[in-house]
């Protein structure tokens, strides 16, 4: 991945939060496979909780439906973790995603969140990639829940500016995937995909971004602000 | 107080003049018995009136409250009396709906007493009872009165008048004592029963009550159903089916480099697989059980029989086509109670039977375990907040030793 910095030293330390052994089995297996060292498994609420309070990670990797309540103790328990870390890493995967979930780990505009289908896993190599761009402090969504954030987005003139290629950029940014990724899956240029970038930021009425992160956040909170704006 | 209960009171026999037999006499003399009795109570009856009445108007002040104490419950223990006799008469029991006053002292209890309906309708009913209901019984009581004082007459002082009485006057009373007496028995006992007993509005208001419960209930239920089913499927199946996805993915980034390894991924993969698909399989069951969707009731609960590991006898005589949300409460329930003889009865076998009469599905689950069941325990509770959604009801007996019978009983008037 050109776009991450190389860590040489050590391989990155990964909390892995998962009550089903079965899952946690496979999930532990993909990222030592992936170069990665899970340092720690919780199969419960107080477990992570104790991990996270106990254990030196560089990112979380963790279900939202945990015991005992089996509710969303994954995600309750992300927010707080970043609240006393502000910018932990943190992966959240579920059986089902939430756009009211997502718009909960991305409202301290921190970044370094990611939230995905545990179906995306068995893509291993795009999985392991979500992981490094998470804990190199990007952001990563699931594809149903950027679809369903442009779905429900109140300002639809905007978007519908936006030329089909456009929005498939869009799309493709709102996930959080880098110009390189996204100029592999539209099978044009990286400069294209910059240009279509520059112009969706004029068409959006958004501030050009410094960098990726940013820029992925900057369109996050765009969709999601429409909502209540 | 006298035993009414002991009583020997039994509903009307036939208000028809035909047969005229002992029995029909019998009867005759009983209600007039009644009669003689309702109407010796009038005077009482009229008293507590004008006491109730002037209770109420002097209310405000210590005597009216004093007064209101002592004829409130001489009214209601008056009343009882008669809800008693016009219940045996009518053979169906007249209740009476008094507010609650527990808790109350001897001040406030009046208070309560004058908004309560039911204390009203009593004091209509001391009316009734002093006037029309007086009369009414009285009348039983005269016609029977009026040939016995004149045959006597005619036998003791023998005179001409005596006779002539008993012919134009006693033997007509006579026949229209026997023609009418039942009649105006149970015209007493009916008005009664509408007065004292509880009025239709309340009977219904009860019965608000008690649909309101079980819809409640029957939507808990369901709610709970639901949520097990999502919990069903997330805890198994689904993620059955994530972790074959995760296998299959991490055998085909090791395809090249180990492929000892994605092979061995790849049988894990398999075995998985079938087992997402047996849990799918079991969570389809819990939801409507194919034997039950293929063969109705009695082919679903044999089927259920079968995976008892004890010796079941079914003998379930039940028409096709009964509803199929009762086949399905009913199926669960059996499930249930077949469930706690394995788990607690130590029984060596089980039998089942039942069937559909008159529109009641009756089945009856029993064991010859060691008993001692508890119907609040929370799997029979719940069975019987199951079949209360359709006016269901369930019926443990079960002493300690056994045998335990657990009875279920569902209305069900039209197949489907």
């Amino acid at each position: 991945m050109p776009d991450r910095p190389l860590r040489v030293d050590r391989p990155l330390r990964v909390l892995l939060a998962e009550d089903q052994a079965l899952l946690r089995a496979g999930l532990s297996r993909i990222l030592t496979a992936g170069g990665f060292e899970v340092v720690a498994t919780a199969a419960s609420a107080p477990e992570l909780a104790a991990a996270l309070a106990g254990v030196d990670i560089d990112v979380a990797v963790l279900d939202v439906r945990l015991p005992p309540t089996f509710t969303t103790e994954g995600l309750v328990a992300a927010v707080q973790a970043r609240r006393a870390r502000p910018g932990l890493p943190v992966l959240v995967l579920s059986q089902y995603v939430e756009p009211l979930y997502a718009g909960e780990l991305l409202a301290d505009g921190d970044g370094a969140v990611g939230y995905l289908l545990k179906d995306r896993v068995s893509d291993v190599d795009d999985f392991l990639d979500a992981v490094h761009r998470v804990a190199d402090g990007g952001t990563r969504l699931d594809p149903e829940v950027v679809a369903a954030l442009v779905r429900s987005t109140r300002r639809r003139r905007p978007l519908d500016r936006l030329t089909e290629r456009e929005r498939e950029v869009l799309t493709l940014m709102a996930e959080g995937r880098s110009n390189v990724a996204i100029a592999d899956r539209l099978f044009v240029s990286e400069k294209a995909v910059g240009k279509h970038t520059t112009s969706i930021f004029t068409k959006l009425d958004l501030p050009p971004a410094a960098d990726d992160n940013r820029r992925v956040l900057a369109v996050l909170a765009w969709l999601r602000g429409e909502r209540s704006g | 107080m006298t035993d009414w209960n002991a009583m020997p009171l039994t509903p009307i026999r036939s208000r028809s003049p035909m047969p005229i037999d002992g029995a029909a006499l019998r009867d005759r003399l009983r209600l007039t018995g009644v009669s003689l009795v309702c109407a010796l109570l009038a005077p009482p009856a009229l008293a507590l009136a004008i006491a109730s009445i002037l209770s109420a108007a002097l209310g405000p002040l210590v005597i009216g409250i004093v007064l209101a104490n002592a004829v409130v419950p001489a009214t209601a223990a008056l009343t009882r009396l008669h809800r008693r006799l016009a219940g045996a008469l009518l053979g169906t029991p007249v209740t009476a709906d008094y507010a609650d006053t527990s808790g109350r002292n001897v001040v406030t209890r009046p208070m309560r007493w004058l908004t309560d309906s039911a204390r009203w309708r009593d004091v209509a009913f001391l009316w009734f009872s002093a006037t029309g209901g007086f009369v009414l019984s009285l009348l039983p009581v005269a016609l029977l009165a009026a040939p016995v004082v004149h045959l006597t007459g005619a036998l003791v002082d023998g005179g001409l008048l005596w006779w002539l009485l008993m012919v134009f006057l006693g033997g007509p009373a006579l026949v229209v004592w026997w023609l009418v007496t039942p009649s105006l028995a149970r015209a007493r006992a009916v008005a009664e029963g509408n007065i004292l007993g509880r009025s239709r509005v309340e009977s219904l208001r009860d019965r608000v009550a008690e649909v309101a419960a079980s819809r409640a209930d029957t939507l808990d239920h369901s709610a709970e159903e639901l949520r097990r089913i999502e919990r069903d499927l997330h805890d198994g199946a689904q993620a059955r089916i994530a972790a074959v996805g995760m296998s299959v993915g991490l055998a085909e980034k090791l395809l090249r480099t180990d492929p000892q390894a994605a092979s061995e991924l790849l049988r894990e993969a398999r075995t998985t697989s079938v087992e997402a698909l047996a849990d799918l399989r079991s969570v389809v069951r819990g939801i409507y059980p194919p034997a039950l969707a293929d063969r109705g009731l009695a082919g679903g609960v044999e089927a259920l029989a079968l995976q008892v590991p004890l010796p079941v006898t079914v003998s379930l005589r039940v028409p096709e086509d009964l509803p199929r949300p009762v086949q399905s409460a009913v199926y669960f329930a059996v499930s249930e109670c077949l469930a706690n003889t394995v788990k607690h009865a130590a029984a060596s076998r089980a039998w089942l039977s039942g069937g559909w009469v008159e529109g009641r599905l009756t089945l009856v689950v029993g064991d010859d375990g060691r008993g001692g069941a508890d119907p609040a325990g929370s799997g029979l509770a719940g069975v019987a907040r199951r079949l209360a959604a359709f006016d269901g009801t369930l019926a443990v007996v079960s002493p300690p030793g056994g045998p335990t019978l657990v009875t279920l009983e569902v209305p069900c008037p039209t197949a489907r």
